[in-house]
């Protein structure tokens, strides 16, 4: 009963689960993957294209908000420099879990162009927080960053409550 | 007022002033010690009128440093740069500040990337790094733990990385 996750708990007279539970909470996950309203550079202008009407993220659930703590998904767009790493962080940190992070750009994944010569960027966002799904682009085009997504649903989709990676504790 | 006009008027008041050759705009090199009246001459003088501080920066040309300034003037429709040159080891320069309050970020990011000392100015921190970082990283010869040199031979680099066909053939 302890090895559980708290979730199987709370479900009435627990204890019991079942495939169908693991279902619907990773259809109701990946249906509604709200993202932070968080762009670093150029990759933002991309991301806000993509939230826009021409390719629109809000038909495949995603609607942006305005704090970490409403969150499920924060994407990395842009150049994550020295001193914005403790930011992320702490943003990180307030995002409420299961949290999903994608790294959209050269710069996030690895440093991109700023990878020789540059004294202030930090090579790439996985050394500060973990990513789930990282975009190759300088910068991605909408097509890219929305098959980033479904990639991410995909991954959603193959989690099961018994996994830590749905609870990331 | 036309460079032949402004360059003369300048000489005739400051004799001594050496101009900078092959320079787009009207560029004259000041001593240290005149920077402060001379400015106060642009601004005050009716016939100058400078009003706004374009770009102040500064260069390290190894052997001593020269802090460069391009004021404009809106109702005379003329332009001088100065150049200041400082010693290296210890570039000290008053303010510019409370003749023109545009200078104030200006002079806070070239302390902030060169290390110029600016004397009486209201407010001399780092603008764009973080407020602990070590070094000025615009000076030649800089080096910081992040800062990778561009490898000579870049096809060394290039053999880590898998080739991918071309998929247009």
């Amino acid at each position: 009963m302890e090895k559980l996750p708290i979730y199987t708990q709370k479900i009435p007279g627990g204890g019991v689960l079942l495939t169908a539970t693991d279902k619907l909470m990773n259809w109701s996950r990946k249906s509604s993957i709200w993202y932070m309203l968080f762009g670093l550079a150029c990759c933002a202008i991309e991301m806000m294209a993509t939230g826009a009407s021409d390719y629109d993220l809000d038909r495949m659930g995603l609607i942006f908000r305005g704090s970490p703590r409403q969150s499920d998904l924060m994407i990395i767009a842009g150049t994550v420099t020295l001193k914005m790493a403790p930011r992320i962080q702490t943003l990180y940190e307030q995002m409420p879990e299961p949290r999903y992070v994608v790294a959209m750009g050269n710069c996030a994944c690895n440093g991109g162009p700023y990878r020789y010569d540059s004294y202030s960027t930090l090579m790439g966002v996985d050394k500060a927080i973990p990513v789930d799904v990282y975009i190759t682009g300088c910068p991605p085009r909408p097509e890219a960053l929305m098959n980033g997504i479904i990639e991410l649903q995909k991954r959603i989709d193959r989690m099961s409550l018994k996994d830590k990676m749905a609870i990331r504790v | 007022m036309t460079q032949e006009e402004l360059q003369s008027y300048i000489l005739q008041k400051y004799p001594g002033f050496k101009l900078e050759p092959l320079a787009h705009d009207l560029t004259f090199l000041v001593p240290a010690e005149q920077y402060i009246p001379f400015c106060t001459f642009l601004k005050e003088d009716p016939s100058m009128a400078f009003q706004n501080v374009m770009s102040l920066t500064a260069t390290d040309y190894l052997d001593y440093m020269q802090v460069v300034v391009h004021i404009n003037s809106y109702s005379q429709k003329h332009r001088i740069a100065i150049k200041v040159t400082l010693d290296r080891e210890n570039p000290k320069i008053s303010t510019i500040t409370h003749l023109w309050p545009g200078a104030n970020w200006h002079e806070r990011e070239t302390y902030d990337l060169y290390g110029v000392l600016f004397d009486k100015h209201p407010d001399l921190r780092r603008i764009l790094l973080a407020d602990d970082w070590e070094g000025y990283p615009m000076r030649k010869g800089y080096t910081h733990w992040n800062l990778t040199p561009m490898p000579d031979d870049v096809t060394e680099v290039m053999k880590d990385y898998p080739t991918v066909p071309n998929p247009l053939g």
